[in-house]
């Protein structure tokens, strides 16, 4: 059949062009492919260029600045005055609780994120994968809002919580661990604690999507190679699979940690009255009207985060990329 | 003397497939020991039984006379080289090498020092700072080797290594991995479908078909004396002769078969032999594949290259010892 109809209508070996405007532009676009990379980049390009670090930076150089404390007003003059005034006692402190609060949440997401991720990645198939992501990406698609308020509810001293506890005989733990300072308080929805839960539910699904990437991407007989080499299955964590994964870990990190860092919302509605960095930055650009500092502060994630980054380059936490 | 690996009815079933069914195997201590099947066949299961990633849903498995079901392949004195290597990507060749010893506790300097002589041992000495990524199919496949004999195993199972290598590395490979097995005194199971590989290295062979072990025994045997037509067929493509056609010629009503090579050709039209006719020819190098049709029966024959061959078409007239003709122990 094929070669009958090859023979009886023989075909040009080169077929003519499709004609009009949109044959022109796919040859053109063939002979140059940098030309279509270009036409598809600009626009986001120069969006993120001038809109988001154009804004970025302006807001850095209000940091420069500083105000007249007696008129209020912004006085253009370069200063580090701005700065000096981060280091006051009560600054630093919202610095340092805040930091120590991105740590933990870290830290916590990393831990609770890991068997999540690596059972997706290892052993989910078909169906059990499917739900796994819906698990992980449902939470993401209520309003933050109502979901903090869940929250807030969840851990009020009426809430479902403390009559779990109740009913559980456990109120003791709960009313012992409420007693510590620092971490205590009246209820968990007003206690430091209450607001590192709310944290690391919220941010928990930007931990678990990269480490499951991560771990998706090392092939199963590495397990097997190290265990086959006389590994035991925490030897095999440890030398194999958590270096594997740490990229992905620190990608997830910087979700977590740069997103408690920035965060005002979840301090404002659980927690003590106590200030975190984002609720600065807030009140400061807000209600006291000094900008200055308000972007001082937003600097102080940005070189963290710059830190942080080093460091983890530093660690070889990108070897394996 | 106790068996290096010794299978006893020993079956892997994966729900109702029967990766490995009932097989018994017996691989002698300080054997080269190869496993030959096409793919599916059971062959790398059974080598992932004797490295522990797998676990028997029934009979037992002794290595060196001790059981080794329910014992995890970190316990067993047993290394693996991978079909794709599988070398850490985070670590360079001198930390993989070394990584057996490392988790076993042993001081960084005397590790580094052992992994230094594995990698001379494969003569890719001076490689160590390199990531495996920078080598080449061939080099890796060399560190593999080296990861998995730094830790001395008393059994060391090599699941298609050379399969990944082109032709010339191959046996290039081939000739190493021999002289090797013979300086170390090592036992080794080898897996491979390529039956030119199995026969060139191997003490003796295991073929396998559908989870099960058709015929074991020394390259001679399984190439000269096939006991089924799936080994005659599988292993070198032999002639496999209908019980009828092997009566005329052995009086037997046995399936046969016939070495390709043991058929002559020649153009006579008439005396005694096999009467048919060439339907095609494949040159090979050194020798001349011929396809030949004789009353239906579908025949292979090898020649030598340079011997005058008759036109495709042609009536030819095919001849051959009595002897070489194996008769096999398959019913009829």
């Amino acid at each position: 059949m094929i070669i009958a109809a090859v023979q009886s209508h023989p075909t040009p070996a080169i077929l003519p062009g499709s004609g009009g405007m949109r044959g022109a532009l796919s040859d053109l676009f063939w002979r140059r492919p940098k030309f279509l990379l270009t036409l598809m980049l600009a626009p986001p390009l120069l969006w993120l260029g001038i809109v988001y670090i154009g804004s970025l930076f302006a807001l850095l150089l209000q940091s420069f600045f500083s105000i007249d404390e007696f008129s209020g007003l912004i006085n253009r003059e370069f200063t580090l005055k701005t700065y000096g005034d981060l280091l006051q006692a009560a600054n630093l402190d919202i610095i340092l609780r805040t930091v120590t609060m991105a740590a933990l949440v870290t830290l916590a997401s990393a831990i609770i994120a890991f068997p999540i991720a690596y059972y997706a990645a290892r052993y989910a198939r078909g169906r059990w994968k499917a739900l796994f992501y819906l698990g992980v990406m449902l939470p993401l698609w209520s309003s933050y809002l109502v979901k903090i308020y869940a929250w807030k509810l969840i851990l009020a001293k009426e809430g479902i919580l403390t009559w779990l506890l109740a009913k559980l005989n456990l109120l003791w733990l709960l009313d012992t661990w409420l007693s510590l300072p620092i971490v205590g308080g009246n209820s968990l929805s007003v206690s430091f604690t209450g607001t590192f839960i709310v944290f690391v539910y919220v941010w928990l699904p930007f931990m678990i999507l990269p480490v499951q990437a991560a771990l998706e991407r090392v092939p199963g007989n590495l397990v097997e190679a190290s265990s086959d080499l006389g590994a035991s299955p925490g030897q095999t964590f440890r030398n194999v699979l958590f270096p594997l994964a740490l990229p992905g870990i620190v990608a997830g990190s910087i979700f977590t940690f740069s997103l408690t860092l920035g965060d005002y919302i979840i301090p404002q509605i659980i927690g003590t009255s106590r200030l975190f960095i984002g609720q600065a930055v807030y009140s400061q650009q807000g209600t006291a009207g000094n900008i200055p500092l308000a972007a001082a502060f937003t600097v102080v994630p940005i070189v963290i985060m710059g830190f942080y980054l080093w460091g983890a380059k530093r660690m070889g936490a990108f070897d394996a990329l | 003397m106790t068996s290096a690996v010794s299978f006893k009815q020993v079956s892997r079933h994966f729900g109702s497939v029967r990766a490995v069914d009932a097989v018994d195997l017996e691989i002698a201590p300080g054997e080269f020991f190869a496993m030959l099947g096409p793919s599916g066949s059971g062959k790398t299961t059974c080598l992932r039984l004797i490295a522990g990633f797998e676990q028997p849903t029934a009979g037992s498995i002794s290595i060196f006379g001790e059981r080794a079901e329910g014992v995890p392949p970190y316990r067993r004195n047993v290394n693996t080289v991978f079909q794709d290597y599988a070398l850490f990507p985070h670590l360079n060749v001198l930390e993989n090498v070394a990584y057996g010893l490392m988790v076993k506790g042993v001081g960084k300097a005397e590790r580094l020092k052992a992994a230094e002589e594995a990698l001379s041992l494969v003569r890719l000495p001076g490689y160590g700072a390199r990531r495996p990524g920078q080598l080449s199919g061939g080099q890796r496949q060399r560190v593999a080797l080296a990861r998995a004999l730094v830790n001395q195993p008393k059994v060391l199972l090599l699941d298609e290594p050379l399969g990944a290598l082109d032709l010339k590395l191959r046996e290039n490979m081939q000739e190493e991995l021999k002289s090797l097995q013979k300086v170390l005194g090592i036992t080794f199971v080898f897996v491979t479908h390529d039956q030119g590989e199995a026969l060139s290295m191997a003490d003796r062979v295991a073929v396998f078909n559908d989870g099960r072990i058709m015929q074991v025994g020394t390259p001679e045997d399984i190439y000269q004396r096939p006991n089924t037509r799936f080994v005659a067929d599988f292993v070198g493509s032999s002639n496999v002769l209908p019980p009828d056609f092997v009566q005329r010629y052995s009086g037997q009503h046995r399936w046969g078969s016939l070495r390709p090579e043991s058929i002559r050709v020649s153009n006579a039209t008439s005396g005694d032999g096999v009467a048919a006719r060439l339907v095609g020819t494949n040159y090979l190098g050194a020798t001349t594949r011929l396809a030949l049709d004789a009353e239906g029966l579908r025949l292979h024959a090898v020649v030598p290259a340079g011997t005058a061959l008759p036109a495709e078409g042609e009536a030819v007239m095919l001849t051959f010892n009595r002897e070489s003709l194996h008769l096999m122990d398959e019913p009829a």
